[in-house]
């Protein structure tokens, strides 16, 4: 497990189990989140990475566990929390597998939609903004302040008139992430940002998190299948099977873990190379493979 | 389906002429081939067969499908949806200026030469209607909460008016907030069970809550006095002015202040402007709330309820405030009704007036004002404009809901303009 230091983690995951029925999707999961890294959760499908965000978020009650949140001091334990008072109060915001915009809003609104707190606040809950007073006048304008800000660092001011739902996917994904900083959040959870992106994309995404982490200074969760983009811009890899945490540390160890490889690849009888395969592959390759299945088996290290 | 171009599959056209006339014939054989008469002279009812009209009926729907198939899948409708989408699109682009030629219109109507008791009174009825549909846009078209009950708003506000009048002697002016206040209320009373349902379920129970609400009215005979109604509601006064031939003692008539001659008009008149001003309100708060946060939040609930919660939206407090508002604006025109007609039963608040008010707020399209109001002179002024006509009105009435339904399924305007705009030059945005 990685120390930061002597710093207070931003996220405390602590025996977090979440059983549907007879299904134990997350098993005994402990974990930690700085702000200024970006933490990735990588495993197979199936692993239980969504569940870990649906936790987090409010959207299940985990079975047991404490996922304690710490900002501006104060500890907010999100197991117990509604879903949107954990975005409005402890401060994550998360994006989703399947993008969830509001298709039939523009862009700029999606944006401001997320800034609702802020902007009720500044209304007096509408009687000051129906009446237009100053101080709506003001906060609106910061508002429209921060959704520019943020649609010129994902590069699409010049489409924030259009229907969200008229964007390209790509652009989709990066306003679904520019919409979740909106909301100001402390931790921005996301959830496999990269699938479906090409490779231009993709690394244009790299980038915007690196600066999210680097100069907005959150917290960054990421669940993602892309290994290019986990192994690049990760600063701690979490890797979950069957709901349970195989491997955590920095992207290299995790790479080099055999108990990971062993999930990701499966184990040595069942990969075993038959032969009939092995007659048509290039030599080297047969040899690379055999090489693998001969090294010793080390002990889960957890 | 026939193919929409290319030379007509008549094998295929006939087959699917010969399916409309077989349900024609379903359809028609009992509806139209029995014919319930008096038969006089006390024998009582009798009935009278129409053979001869029932073939008609499946021939006209034979020949009218075949004839739709055959023609009109071929040409007429592209060139029909194509001009009237050119319609939507000249509307959308110069909503202000029809706007503001509406609301002129709208205030000089009453002086105009060719405006005579009927023609307002029936002006009256559109806009009571207009007023009552931008009402259940906040709900339906902005929040996206499908309520088949709004009826039972309208009904609140009109029986708290007629109550509070009855018990405490109150005056439309007096009674008109609170009227407001009371549908807010049950609003929110209607809200709170239905909070987690959505779609067809919601439906279902807002339809349940606005028969509840006329069943208790219909019941409560020691306080609504049930079928019987409450009659001699005070008619709303101008600034404490009567519109009666000899007012009270101690008080002026409208026609003695102004040194005019007495006329019944000036009351409808009065009635007229009054609604014009209270559904303009409406139709101001409405444009207003929409640009807030609380009505940006309702349209992003009714585009995507889980990333509302995400972003830190409480969607319970926003729902209920999409009922509240919406039901305060249905209590407003409740209590006009009352004092408009004088009287209130429950019979004024049927099912039948929820599926009105819905109507002319789908076919409007949903979420736009001006669609609102078109589509109640269509659904309400023109039905009662051709009254004339009896049944066949009903007739045309259903031939045009299914028309507009055909050729524009999201009502007849479907454009939303965005409450905020970046004032940045745009690239050009692929029409949806």
């Amino acid at each position: 497990m990685i120390e930061s230091g002597d710093r207070v983690p931003l996220l405390d995951v602590e025996h977090l189990t979440m059983r549907f029925g007879g299904l134990v999707a997350v098993n005994d999961l402990a974990f930690q989140a700085s702000d200024r890294e970006i933490t990735a959760i990588i495993g197979p499908n199936g692993a239980g990475k969504t569940t870990v965000f649906n936790c987090l978020t409010g959207f299940y009650k985990p079975t047991v566990g404490r996922l304690t949140l710490r900002r501006d001091g104060t500890e907010f334990y999100l197991e117990q929390m509604d879903g949107f008072r954990i975005a409005r109060e402890a401060g994550v915001a998360r994006t989703f597998q399947n993008i969830r915009l509001f298709p039939r809003m523009s862009v700029l609104e999606n944006l401001m939609v997320a800034q609702h707190n802020t902007l009720m606040r500044a209304s007096g809950f509408s009687l000051a903004g129906l009446l237009g007073l100053p101080r709506y006048t003001r906060a609106e304008r910061e508002a429209l302040d921060l959704a520019r800000f943020w649609l010129d660092r994902v590069n699409l001011t010049d489409r924030a008139d259009w229907d969200a739902g008229n964007l390209p996917y790509g652009a989709q994904r990066r306003l679904e992430i520019a919409r979740a900083m909106c909301t100001r959040p402390v931790l921005l959870c996301l959830d496999e940002p990269a699938a479906g992106l090409n490779a231009r994309e993709s690394y244009e995404l790299n980038e915007l998190l690196i600066d999210i982490r680097d100069r907005i200074g959150i917290g960054v969760l990421l669940i993602e299948h892309d290994m290019s983009v986990v192994m690049q811009i990760s600063d701690h890899v979490i890797v979950l099977d069957y709901g349970r945490k195989i491997s955590d540390g920095d992207p290299e160890t995790v790479r080099n873990d055999p108990a990971v490889i062993r999930a990701y690849l499966g184990t040595e009888e069942e990969e075993e190379l038959p032969e009939e395969v092995a007659e048509d592959l290039p030599p080297e390759m047969v040899r690379a493979l055999r090489s693998f299945e001969d090294r010793p088996h080390e002990e889960d290290g957890h | 389906m026939s193919a929409r171009a290319g030379s007509p599959d008549f094998p295929g056209i006939l087959r699917d002429s010969g399916l409309v006339a077989l349900v024609a014939l379903f359809l028609a054989f009992p509806l139209v081939g029995f014919h319930t008469i008096d038969q006089g002279g006390g024998a009582g009812m009798g009935i009278e067969t129409r053979f001869p009209w029932v073939v008609v009926a499946v021939a006209a729907a034979f020949v009218g499908r075949f004839l739709q198939l055959a023609l009109l899948r071929t040409h007429a409708p592209v060139a029909v949806e194509r001009s009237l989408s050119r319609l939507g699109e000249v509307f959308q682009r110069n909503t202000v200026w029809i706007a503001a030629a509406a609301i002129t219109f709208a205030i000089v109507l009453p002086m105009l030469p060719f405006a005579d008791r009927r023609l307002v009174d029936l002006a009256t009825l559109v806009l009571t209607y207009v007023m009552l549909g931008w009402g259940l846009n906040i709900v339906v078209g902005l929040a996206g909460l499908l309520d088949l009950g709004y009826v039972a708003f309208y009904a609140v506000g009109a029986y708290s008016f007629a109550l509070f009048a009855l018990h405490f002697d109150f005056t439309f002016w007096m009674a008109l907030p609170i009227a407001g206040l009371f549908a807010a209320a049950f609003g929110v009373l209607l809200g709170f069970p239905v909070l987690r349902l959505r779609g067809d379920y919601l439906a279902i129970v807002t339809l349940g809550f606005g028969e509840i609400i006329r069943i208790i009215l219909l019941n409560w005979y020691p306080v609504t006095r049930g079928p019987n109604g409450i009659s001699d509601i005070p008619r709303p006064s101008f600034f404490g002015l009567e519109f009666t031939r000899r007012p009270a003692e101690g008080e002026v008539a409208f026609h003695e202040f102004f040194g005019l001659e007495y006329s019944g008009l000036h009351r409808i008149v009065f009635l007229y402007y009054l609604i014009l001003a209270l559904a303009l309100i409406t139709n101001l708060f409405t444009l207003r709330i929409r640009r807030l946060p609380i009505g940006r939040a309702w349209e992003a609930l009714r585009e995507d309820e889980i990333a509302c919660r995400t972003l830190g939206i409480n969607p319970t407090n926003t729902k209920l405030s999409a009922f509240a508002i919406g039901a305060m604006f249905g209590g407003f025109a409740g209590s006009f009704f009352a004092a408009r007609q004088g009287f209130v039963s429950p019979e004024s608040f049927t099912f039948v007036e929820s599926a009105l008010i819905l109507a002319v707020v789908v076919l409007g399209g949903m979420g736009s004002q001006v669609g609102v109001v078109i589509a109640a002179i269509i659904l309400v002024g023109l039905p009662e404009w051709f009254r004339d006509l009896q049944e066949y009105r009903m007739l045309v009435f259903g031939g045009a809901m299914v028309a507009i339904m055909v050729w524009r399924p999201r009502g007849l305007i479907a454009h939303r303009d965005p409450t905020v705009r970046l004032g940045v030059p745009q690239r050009p945005e692929p029409s949806a």
